[in-house]
């Protein structure tokens, strides 16, 4: 009853082809982002900002990117962590050798850099396959932590090697720095998710989205059937590694402020949870990559909170069995459904149409 | 001969015995990727698991102490002396194949024909519940793990090569730690032991059958599982020794479950199916790394390329032979 299409003709090609072809679909997306830009700003206050929304929009950017590589174009990557330290040094960098520069613009450049960063790494690609790819792209993740961390440079020179963010403003409000109101640091992360969300959205949905799934489907009949595969292999490289460069900005400018590269973006910190939300949340699906990040950056509070709060363990050994159901969590997902969150959405959205009259 | 060429001897020394070292790890991935086509990223956590698991038998710790001692109130930590190694080390295997056993039977069973990328998030699952549970009934605080095995420099070696350059020159010998030649000659008798069963005993063959062609292993009555926890065990306690080699080096503890990843560029050097190119890439690595760290990292004076150098060395190998040096030749069709 509820996703019914019935009665819902599209009578030329725009409206077949829209993101979202069903009324239902359109009215509830509408309604989640009135919520999100007029409702949420007003009520945030500091915990949901830290601990749940702005961490939220972060993964979810990091997971798109993520997700375009290894989801539509089929190079597993691990090396998440070591690209999004290129996005979070060289927003530190913009940020100190150019004070007028607009953030907004600062953190699309950073993006812009990892771009390029992500097609250097891509190349080894065209020639390793599979799992000897993954664990290639753990050089890019060790050599660029190795890079932020031994080269001064790129830290300015600090006796500390951590970066710490200045405070810029966005129409006189500051959104990055400790004096940052929650709600413009949620809205500067919302509208970025929001506009290249769709940008993926619809990369995905055109020729270029194609290309990739055809080199991911099976290389040598996309290579047959004219996809050229160093084109495709490398600006998936170069447009995840965008995604993910902003993410890293982002999680450097916006929420932590300041950091120190081998305890932020360690492969365990960052190159392995963001792979467990694209494939929890679904392998090459765009709401997979939000509900992957959504279920990673709730698991653990929801575990801490029950395990200290309610059965009144220690912190650490609440922290090992956080660790213990984590992995546990994870294994029993695999085995019950391993094509992630987004598999059982659209389950239960065709359930959704005969319900509650099934025949 | 000069101080420079004896230095350059100690280092590729040096250089080859760690790189026995990471062997060790690599030769776990490689029997259960085999086998089973799973590509094992919980192998470092297996390591430190064994390892945790032998300290805690052989000092007699009570499992699960801090967890009980927090919900009941109760002042649990040991429950017995000491035991001898030799002893808990048998405990330890017991554990191991017990852990295989569990594992295939609520894990792999249900994973059978999915995706490899799946079956690789699961071992990393498992290296979280591992790891977890590891800590839960051990603790988390860093153990000295002493099964009777001798370490620190060999001073016969030092006094025998003081000689050897030349007069007035100032050379005091080579360094070479005792546990490394330990663990070579272990890795050596192991890797031995592994040739000369998997090829005259009926279960070696059959894991080799496995290894071959799981459908016809199938078809002519092996059975796939019973290989797979066998295999599984096989790991385990080989994930033991190398957890008892690392862990006598540095104590036991978390940093131990991260040489899955200095086992890594030695797998696909050397290829995930090849049992001689986990030790031939071990050593190549071992010694590439070394010799790096001071030839050229001594360049930049930067220092620490040892986290990255060896996945570059591995690199550059895999753009000229994209399945590793021994790896199957892969043969792609449409």
């Amino acid at each position: 009853m509820i996703y019914k299409e019935t009665g819902q003709y599209n009578s030329n090609y725009r409206s077949d082809h829209a993101i979202f072809p069903l009324m239902q679909d359109k009215i509830a997306f509408s309604l989640l982002m009135l919520v999100a830009f007029l409702f949420v700003p007003f009520v945030v206050d500091s915990y949901w900002e830290k601990a749940i929304l702005v961490p939220f929009l972060i993964y979810s950017m990091a997971a798109i990117g993520l997700n375009i590589l290894t989801g539509y174009c089929g190079q597993v990557s691990l090396g998440t962590g070591g690209f999004m330290a290129v996005g979070a040094f060289s927003t530190y960098k913009l940020m100190t050798t150019y004070p007028d520069l607009n953030i907004m613009i600062i953190v699309i450049i950073s993006g812009f850099i990892s771009a390029l960063v992500g097609i250097l790494f891509g190349l080894p690609s065209l020639r390793i396959k599979g799992f000897y790819l993954a664990v290639a792209t753990l050089a890019s993740q060790f050599f660029l932590v190795w890079l932020f961390n031994k080269v001064p440079w790129f830290y300015n020179y600090s006796d500390t090697g951590q970066i710490t963010v200045s405070e810029r403003t966005m129409f006189g409000v500051p959104v990055t720095g400790a004096a940052a109101p929650p709600y413009a640091t949620y809205l500067f992360c919302l509208v970025l998710v929001v506009v290249f969300g769709f940008a993926a959205k619809n990369m995905i949905r055109s020729k270029i989205g194609r290309s990739w799934m055809a080199i991911r489907d099976m290389d040598i009949a996309a290579e047959i059937i004219g996809v050229p595969p160093l084109k495709t292999k490398l600006t998936a490289f170069a447009i995840s590694s965008f995604y993910i460069g902003i993410s890293g900005s982002l999680y450097f400018a916006v929420y932590l402020g300041a950091l120190e590269v081998t305890e932020s973006f360690d492969i365990m910190a960052i190159s392995f949870p963001v792979l467990f939300m694209i494939i929890i949340g679904g392998l090459g699906s765009m709401l997979g990559s939000f509900l992957g990040a959504a279920f990673i950056v709730l698991l653990p509070i929801v575990l801490k909170n029950f395990m200290v709060d309610l059965v009144g363990l220690s912190a650490v050994t609440a922290k090992h069995f956080e660790i213990t159901i984590w992995g546990l969590l994870m294994v029993v997902f695999l085995i019950v459904e391993p094509h992630g969150l987004a598999r059982l959405w659209s389950i239960a959205k065709e359930k959704l149409r005969r319900w509650p009259f099934p025949y | 001969m000069s101080v420079e060429l004896l230095n350059f001897i100690e280092t590729v020394l040096n250089g080859l015995m760690s790189g026995i070292m990471y062997s060790l790890v690599a030769l776990g991935f490689v029997l259960i990727f085999k086998a089973s086509g799973v590509f094992n990223f919980a192998q470092g956590v297996f390591a430190l698991f064994a390892a945790l698991t032998l300290v805690g038998f052989q000092t007699g710790q009570v499992p699960f102490s801090h967890l009980i001692n927090e919900l009941f109130g109760t002042k649990l930590h040991h429950w017995y002396p000491e035991i001898h190694s030799f002893l808990a080390i048998i405990f330890t295997i017991i554990t191991m194949i017990v852990l295989a056993w569990i594992i295939e039977r609520l894990v792999l069973k249900h994973l059978v024909n999915q995706e490899p990328i799946i079956l690789f998030m699961a071992t990393i699952g498992l290296a979280f519940v591992l790891e977890g549970i590891g800590d839960l009934m051990w603790g988390s605080d860093v153990k000295v793990l002493d099964v009777g095995i001798p370490s620190g420099g060999s001073e016969w070696l030092e006094n025998a090569t003081i000689g050897l350059a030349a007069e007035g020159s100032e050379y005091y010998g080579m360094y070479i730690d005792v546990l490394n030649v330990w663990a070579t000659v272990i890795a050596v008798i192991l890797v031995t032991a592994l040739a000369l069963f998997s090829q005259y005993t009926k279960t070696g063959r059959a894991l080799r059958a496995v290894a071959d062609d799981h459908q016809a292993a199938l078809s002519v009555g092996i059975s796939l599982r019973t290989i797979w926890v066998f295999v599984w065990a096989m790991s385990g306690f080989i994930a033991m020794v190398a957890g008892i080699m690392w862990g006598t080096e540095s104590g036991v503890q978390f940093s131990l479950s991260l040489i899955a990843l200095k086992a890594l560029p030695v797998l696909i050097l050397g290829g995930f199916t090849s049992i001689p190119g986990a030790i031939i890439g071990g050593l190549l690595i071992g010694v590439g790394e070394k010799l790096a760290e001071i030839y050229i990292g001594g360049l930049f004076d930067i220092g620490a390329i040892e986290n990255w150098f060896a996945y570059f060395m591995a690199l550059v190998f895999l753009l000229f032979r994209p399945q590793g040096l021994f790896g199957e030749k892969i043969i792609e069709r449409v």
